[in-house]
């Protein structure tokens, strides 16, 4: 299990640098000389041939594209992702100051799935066929068909406009955090409650559900006991993916909501044509996407350690 | 073993699963047959040829120019003239809801049939050829799906620039990792079975043995999948488009037109009803089909 754990973390160092790389080479993907439009942003005017030379010079495009990338991602080992094209300002900062605000969303989404989904999941298991597993199916479709940020405009429309429950804009207090929580979680809790429903079927199914029944241990007992836990592996990916799925999907989420996280930013950055600032939060997330993933096979080990068996014998 | 952060969750990958086992695809009558059979199917194939339908017709459906402007009848609530009423510029809004269609679902199904394509051709490369090549392509693919597409593609738009052409290539520069990932699964399991044996003791070549004995039998299960994928690119496209990487102001698309009504959210809240629901409808019937083709292709499932 050892050798396990310690081969899952070194297989993060390769693809760390895969990250890096793709972030260094996408943004050289856009059109046009970086060192022209980085002039015409601060000069408001046209450069001439030498002014574009030093800008160039200066920015450190001048030098052969492996120079830059190295450079580039020595400062990054470190946690500097250089300063952001538009504002000046140290793109490693701007995303830490911003982060916490999309893992606070992210977080509370997750966990707004999770307390709607693993109850109702368990329920429709136990009553299978009931009304409430029918429903279920409907809103497990609904889920995956209706668009997130429609869900959130329909709940603003609802709990700010007409109700005037809840603030729709900014991030001032939780009440602020329900609505773009909400919206995010709704759709994905249903399609979550749907797979905790057939994992837990699944092992219902198994020999020694059956064996714990006939020995006269109560129902609730078996399923709480027995069941639930070997039936939480396949949830536990599942919410990985969620997790990152609600980050990645907060983008648009924090735009509706004026929410400051770094999907806001990054969209932001998009506008201004701040390609540093793009580059870096392709790096910055990435990495928290790497670690969330290892979070989730550590989980899932220590739910079910017979994956460390299977993948030392190489079955993978 | 990395999470993967794709949309797909039914058809998700588990390394630790068994590769997944081939469907062979039954005669075209019998499909079509069993899945009329199937109420919710059924429904999903009706909104779903409906949506492309209008999607095709949108110019002779439209009763109005989705462009004309009519700043003495903004807001106008829904009348025989203007059935679903008239937009902040007094435009017909129903007008803009067809050729909206038009837009979003046209770019979908070229988007779908893009990541299709290159996914089946990089999936039967990569697990028919094996060796150093499938390794090759199977580490970039993974690599890229350590990051959730929606944000790969949204970088990459905003990268390119936003325009529609810009955020179909990105979209399909993002999505067939997955699709590739399916069919190498499904190619390889379908490389050791008897009638590949003989089809390669019979002495075929390599490239009639991938094309005419492999990808036939693989066809089925990405069938549905493909089904179930088109909707969700349908919602990516309409998130993209919302934040404005897609269509330049003008052209109807729901995503984008649903942004517009964002800004009227308050006094005018049916400008972003509207597009909600026909985006959810067609979703929600890629995802009945795409749910009654897997059932279909694979009755074992039930």
């Amino acid at each position: 299990m050892v050798a396990y754990i310690a081969r899952r973390v070194a297989y993060l160092i390769p693809t760390w640098i895969g990250i890096t790389l793709l972030a260094f080479f996408l943004v050289r993907l856009a059109p046009g000389d970086a060192a022209h439009s980085y002039f015409v942003r601060v000069h408001d005017r046209q450069p001439n041939q030498a002014e574009l030379a030093s800008t160039r010079a200066r920015l450190g495009l001048d030098r052969p594209l492996p120079i830059q990338y190295l450079d580039w991602l020595g400062g990054a080992v470190r946690g500097d992702l250089g300063t952001s094209y538009y504002s000046g300002r140290e793109v490693t900062d701007e995303l830490v100051s911003r982060f916490p605000a999309t893992l606070q969303l992210a977080t509370a989404a997750t966990l707004i799935t999770l307390v709607i989904a693993i109850p109702l999941g368990v329920v429709a298991a136990i009553r299978r066929n009931s009304l409430l597993d029918h429903l279920l199916r409907v809103a497990a479709l609904l889920g995956a068909s209706v668009p997130a940020f429609w869900l959130a405009l329909l709940l603003i429309i609802v709990f700010s406009v007409e109700l005037q429950w809840l603030p729709a804009l900014g991030r001032d207090g939780l009440q602020h955090l329900v609505l773009p929580a909400l919206a995010l979680a709704l759709g994905e809790a249903a399609v979550v409650a749907r797979l905790m429903r057939s994992s837990l079927l699944e092992v219902l199914g198994e020999d020694y559900i059956m064996t714990a029944r006939a020995k006269g241990v109560p129902e609730r007992r078996v399923v709480i006991r027995h069941a639930l836990r070997n039936s939480l592996g396949a949830v536990v990916t599942e919410v990985g993916m969620v997790f990152a799925i609600l980050l990645a999907y907060s983008a648009v989420i924090e735009i509706i909501f004026v929410w400051p996280g770094i999907g806001r930013l990054a969209v932001e950055a998009i506008g201004q044509r701040d390609y540093t600032m793009l580059q870096g939060f392709v790096v910055f997330s990435g990495t928290v996407f790497v670690l969330v993933s290892l979070v989730v096979d550590l989980v899932y080990l220590w739910l079910d350690p017979r994956v460390a068996l299977a993948q030392g014998r190489g079955v993978r | 073993m990395s999470v993967d952060v794709s949309e797909g969750r039914s058809f998700q990958i588990d390394p630790a699963a068994p590769e997944p086992r081939s469907i062979v695809l039954p005669a075209r009558g019998v499909l079509l047959r069993r899945l009329v059979a199937d109420p919710t199917a059924l429904a999903g194939l009706v909104i779903v040829t409906l949506a492309v339908l209008v999607a095709l017709l949108a110019p002779w459906i439209a009763p109005h120019d989705p462009a004309r402007q009519n700043v003495m009848n903004r807001y106008a609530p829904p009348s025989a003239e203007h059935w679903l009423g008239t937009d902040n510029l007094g435009r017909d809004e129903f007008s803009r809801m067809v050729l909206g269609a038009r837009t979003s679902v046209l770019t979908t199904l070229a988007i779908g049939a893009g990541v299709l394509t290159i996914g089946i051709v990089v999936g039967t490369l990569s697990g028919y050829v094996g060796g150093i090549l499938d390794g090759l392509i199977m580490r970039i693919v993974d690599l890229l799906l350590a990051f959730p597409p929606l944000l790969l593609a949204l970088v990459v738009t905003g990268v390119l620039g936003p325009g529609l052409l810009n955020l179909a290539i990105a979209m399909i520069g993002v999505y067939w990792l997955s699709y590739a990932r399916l069919v190498r699964g499904l190619v390889l399991a379908m490389r050791e079975r008897d009638f590949v044996e003989g089809a390669r003791a019979l002495g075929l070549s390599g490239r009639r043995i991938a094309t005419r004995h492999i990808l036939p039998n693989v066809v089925g299960p990405i069938l549905a999948v493909a089904t179930l994928r088109t909707g969700q690119l349908l919602l990516i496209l309409a998130a993209l488009s919302f934040l404005g990487l897609g269509v330049r102001p003008p052209t109807p698309e729901w995503g984008a037109m649903l942004s517009e009504g964002q800004r009227y959210l308050a006094s005018a809240p049916q400008l972003m009803i509207y597009p909600g629901i026909a985006i959810a409808v067609v979703a929600l019937g890629f995802n009945l089909l795409g749910d009654g083709l897997r059932d279909v292709l694979d009755p074992t499932l039930r």
